[in-house]
Formats: structure tokens, C-alpha cells, sequence
């Protein structure tokens, strides 16, 4: 018999000794993901860095420039423009998106008949590719023949070109991105209610609670820690937002510099112009701006989420 | 509930059912959002072009023309799309389970050197955003001459860093107890791995196999990227390419988005309940 395991190897204190044998399977098992990190990410990561650093146009050959692709991103006015747009669109989809999810959760966290099939409905525009999701929104927004403007002009009311109108076209962006969003976000926060104890709710129903105040002072401090994740996973995935916009909002649209986010700018300026160097700059300001959110998020949970 | 109020009970009930009305009509209202879209694409698909620009519409088209349908499939391979979308989904399902599995049964249940720092790249890796890797990822793939290629779509998802944490919080949570019974039968590392931790983690696997297929399927940024050839694309960048051609033919648009969206419909009616619990899944351990 071998003692192989490492639950079977006698502790020796701190420095204990490795199990030859358990340390060969180990790294054999975590070979290819840590070898595919290695050359997929982490290579990547530090030769983003480094391009940054160069002038690359097209086939032509890579110059060292310096910090200048950095200069060029501070006085670039669509930077600025993206910069603004790509915070805003954070701003109109995060905390609506979340408090609409929250609202259909808790209705269908109640005993309510058909709730599967309620949630089956809500979550279907993340299994349809967001190129079709782009394509069928924009028909529903066209200026004249929008079945929206027909509707709201059946009101009397005239409805604007809203991909097109620089004032509308980030907000109805982020219609559609709410729009796909809630029912993932729904999904995950019933998860996180179905988890509360029935007990919390019995002691607060013997206390007299009403509903209103059992769900601030129980439903909400339980389920933080599910809020905190999904905020912070849209507020993220809000932030590298590309393709409903980059589809909807291209360089000939009125609203160009009204909708345009720093995704989009990237793709263009990396894939289109073939400007690795300026494109890799951009990405690393995107991504800064990333982790500074990230950041302000965590610090903040510390105050306002609850763990058991 | 009822049984302890006796005498309220009736009144209660109706307050109750009044309640429950009202919660109905809201979420028929949402659902009514949530499908309408998708009902409006598929009706104008069938639309003559004419017929979609009348003020005040029609609601059902006068007559069901396939023609939509046919032009778009005449400018589109859509069976290569198909193909494409399901090889991309397959093969990086694949690859997120056999070594995430393995990945994450090593970081939750052996002792081996510098586990902390190998964790540490898991991590890093799920911390940055994906489209920091992608100018290199690229570069690398046409220096290995292999753009427009299957293999450049799956790429990226080779590995899933994701998948590693995922796996490995669920082996986290399996019984020790497990393997030392196991080594006293004289089992070895891979064999309690495969015999017996691998086959506990099905739910995990599935969870992951959906998140994996869900994601793998709305990428869109990738697939313009690496493969420009039209038989090479995945069904979400493939479409896209119609805009230029149709931009304003609502009705071959609206062809073309429907059929994009069948596939996954159809495997997402099928399998409905995975697709929601492995997501729910992802989340809360995730």
C-alpha cells in the first residue's frame, strides 16, 4: 500500500514535506490550464504593455514611441467623448438593471403559479446572439416605421430618431442593455432569496413585521452578498460593453460621438485602422478605469454587505 | 398558514389572491417586454418589405412570404454558421470541463509547491478584462498562420480560468473522508480524481458546460476578429455582416436574425431548467 494522499501523509508542522508522488500528479493536472494562462493571458498581458509603448500601423514595421500613444489618448477628443459615454452608460444600466431584477425576484419569489415559466421568459435574450438583439431593437427604434414611435405617435406623442438623436441614442443603448440583462441578473438574486432561511421570515411574521419592513430588514441585509456580486459583475461587463453599440452606433450616425464607448473605439482603432500600438493604450486605460471602479466597489462592501 | 388565523382565514384569502393578481399583471406586463421583441422579429420576417413600412401596421403579415428567407440564406451560409456556432460551443465546452476539472480537483485537494502562486495566475486572469489579451491573441494566431479556422475561434477558451475557480470551490466542498477510504483501498491521485471526486462534481460540470456554451455563443468581438472569411464565422458576427448589405430591409434583416437565434432557442427550450440552475449555479458559488 502507498500513502499517496496527502490526507494520508502524517503533519509535520509548517514546513511539511510533499509527497513526491501526490506533487507529479499535481502538476501534471494542472499542466495545460496554468501552461494556457501562461501563453493565452499572462503574455498577453505584459505584451499589451509593451505594444503600448510602439507605433504600429498596418504590415508596416513597429516604432518605439514612448509614452506617446498615452499623450495621444489625453488630447484625443473621442477618448474623451467615450470616456463619458462608457461611464454614463454604467450609470443608466446598473442601478436600474439591478433594482428591476430585484423587484421581479422577489414577485417571483413569492408562491406563485407558473413561476418557472415567468423565469424561463425573462432570461430568454441571453440565449439570442446580441447581433440579432442589435438588428431587431433597431428596427423597433427606426425614426418612421419603429413600431415604438408608431405606438407612442398613437399618443400624440412624437417620438425621436433614437439611435440617431445625440440626446437619445446612449439612453435607448442602455434600454437594450437593461433590456438582456435583467433576466440574468433575475436568475441569480432568486437563487440568492430561494437561500434565505424560512425561519427569519416566521420570527419577523410572531414579531408583526410588515411586509415592507421584514423585506428592508431581512430580505435586503440576506441577500447583500448576491446584490454585491451582481452589481459588480455589471458594473464590469457595463463597462467593456461593445456589441449592441458598436452594431447600432457606427461612425456615420449623428450620435457617433454621443454613443461611441471605449470598446468600441479599441475594436476600431486596433481591427479597422490596424493601430495595434494606440489600441493597446486604449485597452489599458479601459482598463485602469476598471480596476478604480472594482476598487471603490470593494471598499464598499465592507460597509454595506452583510455576511453571515 | 391559514390553519393558525381561523377566523381571518377567508378575509385573508382574499387579500391574499388580491395580491397575487397584481403580482401576476406585473410580470405579465414584464414578460410582455421580454417576448415582444422576438415576436415582432419573427412576424416582419415574414413581411413583404412594403408591408413592414405601413403606418399603422399590420400585426400578422397579410400573407406569410418566405422570400425573407430564402434571399438571406442565398447571401449567408447559414449551415457553415451553424456548424461553426455548435463546433465553437462544443470544443470549448469540452476544454473548459476536462481541464478545469482537473485543475480545479488539484488546487482544492493536493499539496504540491507553489499552489498559491499557480492560484494566483487563476485569478489574475479573471480579474483582468478579456479584451486586454486580445491584440497579442491575435498576433499569435496569424503568426501561426491559423485565422479563419476553427481553432482561432475556439483560442481564447482553451483554458478557462473561470472554470478552474468554479471546479475548485466544489471540490472544496466534497468530503475528505472520500479519498483517505480510497487510499486505503490503494487508489492512486488520478484515480480518486476520476472514480471518485470527478463523477460528484455532474451539476458543477453541467453548470459550467451551460455558462461556457452561453458566453461562448454571444462573443462577438472575437470571432470579426480573427476570422474575416464568411464561411468561418460564428452565427452572431456572421449576421452582423448583413447590415451593410440590407441596411434598411427590415424583413431579410429580421430572416436573418431569426434563424440565428433557432439553435440556441431550441436547445434552450429543451434544456430550460439546466440552462437556469447551472447559471443560478455559477453565480452563488462563483
Amino acid at each position: 500500500m502507498t500513502v499517496s494522499a496527502k490526507t494520508a501523509a502524517p503533519r509535520l508542522g509548517r514546513r511539511e514535506r510533499y509527497d513526491p508522488k501526490v506533487v507529479t500528479a499535481a502538476f501534471i493536472l494542472i499542466a495545460p490550464t496554468i501552461i494556457g494562462l501562461l501563453v493565452l493571458n499572462i503574455y498577453p498581458f505584459f505584451d499589451t504593455i509593451r505594444r503600448s509603448l510602439y507605433k504600429t500601423q498596418g504590415l508596416g514595421p513597429e516604432v518605439y514611441v514612448g509614452l506617446k500613444n498615452f499623450e495621444k489618448l489625453f488630447t484625443d477628443d473621442m477618448i474623451g467623448h467615450a470616456t463619458i459615454n462608457t461611464l454614463l452608460y454604467m450609470v443608466l444600466t446598473v442601478p436600474v438593471g439591478v433594482l428591476l431584477s430585484l423587484i421581479f425576484a422577489s414577485l417571483l419569489n413569492s408562491k406563485i403559479r407558473g413561476r418557472d415559466i415567468y423565469r424561463g421568459i425573462y432570461f430568454l435574450p441571453m440565449v439570442v446572439a446580441p447581433a440579432a438583439v442589435a438588428m431587431v431593437w433597431r428596427w423597433i427604434y427606426n425614426a418612421e416605421n419603429g413600431i415604438l414611435n408608431i405606438a407612442l405617435g398613437a399618443l400624440g406623442i412624437r417620438g425621436p430618431s433614437w439611435l440617431a438623436d445625440p440626446n437619445t441614442a446612449l439612453i435607448a443603448c442602455a434600454i437594450i442593455g437593461i433590456w438582456s440583462a435583467v433576466g440574468y441578473d433575475l436568475v441569480l438574486i432568486l437563487a440568492g432569496l430561494q437561500s434565505i432561511s424560512k425561519s427569519y421570515y416566521e420570527a419577523a411574521e410572531i414579531d408583526g413585521a410588515s411586509g415592507i419592513q421584514t423585506f428592508f430588514h431581512i430580505t435586503i441585509p440576506m441577500v447583500s452578498p448576491t446584490l454585491f456580486f451582481v452589481i459588480l459583475m455589471r458594473a464590469m461587463s457595463s463597462l467593456k460593453q461593445f456589441d449592441t453599440i458598436y452594431l447600432l452606433i457606427n461612425t456615420r450616425n449623428p450620435a457617433y460621438k454621443n454613443a461611441t464607448v471605449l470598446m468600441t473605439l479599441f475594436y476600431r482603432e486596433a481591427f479597422e485602422k490596424f493601430n495595434k500600438g494606440y489600441g493597446s493604450a486604449i485597452v489599458l486605460y479601459t482598463f485602469v478605469i476598471i480596476a478604480i471602479f472594482t476598487a471603490i466597489q470593494f471598499i464598499s462592501e465592507k460597509k454595506l454587505v452583510h455576511y453571515d | 398558514m391559514t390553519t393558525i388565523a381561523q377566523p381571518a382565514a377567508k378575509k385573508k384569502i382574499n387579500y391574499r389572491s388580491r395580491g397575487k393578481l397584481i403580482i401576476h399583471i406585473i410580470l405579465i406586463i414584464g414578460s410582455f417586454v421580454m417576448i415582444f421583441p422576438f415576436v415582432w422579429m419573427i412576424l416582419t420576417s415574414f413581411k413583404s418589405n412594403g408591408e413592414s413600412l405601413l403606418i399603422p401596421p399590420t400585426f400578422l403579415p397579410k400573407e406569410w412570404l418566405v422570400e425573407n428567407y430564402t434571399e438571406v440564406t442565398r447571401t449567408l451560409p447559414f449551415g457553415a454558421l451553424y456548424i461553426n456556432t455548435l463546433l465553437l460551443m462544443l470544443l470549448r465546452i469540452i476544454c473548459a470541463l476536462v481541464f478545469s476539472s482537473m485543475a480545479g480537483f488539484a488546487f482544492a485537494k493536493l499539496r504540491f509547491p507553489f499552489k498559491r502562486f499557480f492560484f494566483f495566475l487563476v485569478l489574475t486572469q479573471m480579474m483582468l478584462p478579456n479584451q486586454i489579451f486580445i491584440i497579442p491573441q491575435y498576433q499569435m494566431l496569424a503568426s501561426m498562420n491559423q485565422l479563419n479556422s476553427i481553432f482561432a475561434l475556439l483560442f481564447p477558451g482553451l483554458v478557462s480560468a473561470f472554470g478552474t475557480f468554479f471546479l475548485r470551490q466544489f471540490y472544496m466542498s466534497l468530503p475528505n473522508v472520500l479519498s483517505e477510504a480510497a487510499v486505503l483501498d490503494g487508489c492512486n491521485t488520478f484515480q480518486i480524481f476520476f472514480k471518485i471526486m470527478l463523477p460528484l462534481t455532474k451539476t458543477a460540470m453541467m453548470a459550467l458546460a451551460v455558462f461556457t456554451a452561453v458566453f461562448a455563443y454571444s462573443d462577438m468581438m472575437w470571432p470579426l476578429i480573427v476570422n474575416n472569411n464568411i464561411n468561418m464565422m460564428t452565427l452572431s458576427a456572421g449576421i452582423s455582416s448583413m447590415q451593410g448589405q440590407y441596411t434598411t430591409r427590415y424583413p431579410i434583416l429580421m430572416a436573418g436574425s431569426t434563424l440565428a437565434m433557432i439553435p440556441m432557442l431550441v436547445l434552450y427550450l429543451i434544456f430550460q431548467r439546466q440552462f437556469i440552475e447551472g447559471i443560478a449555479l455559477t453565480g452563488t458559488k462563483g
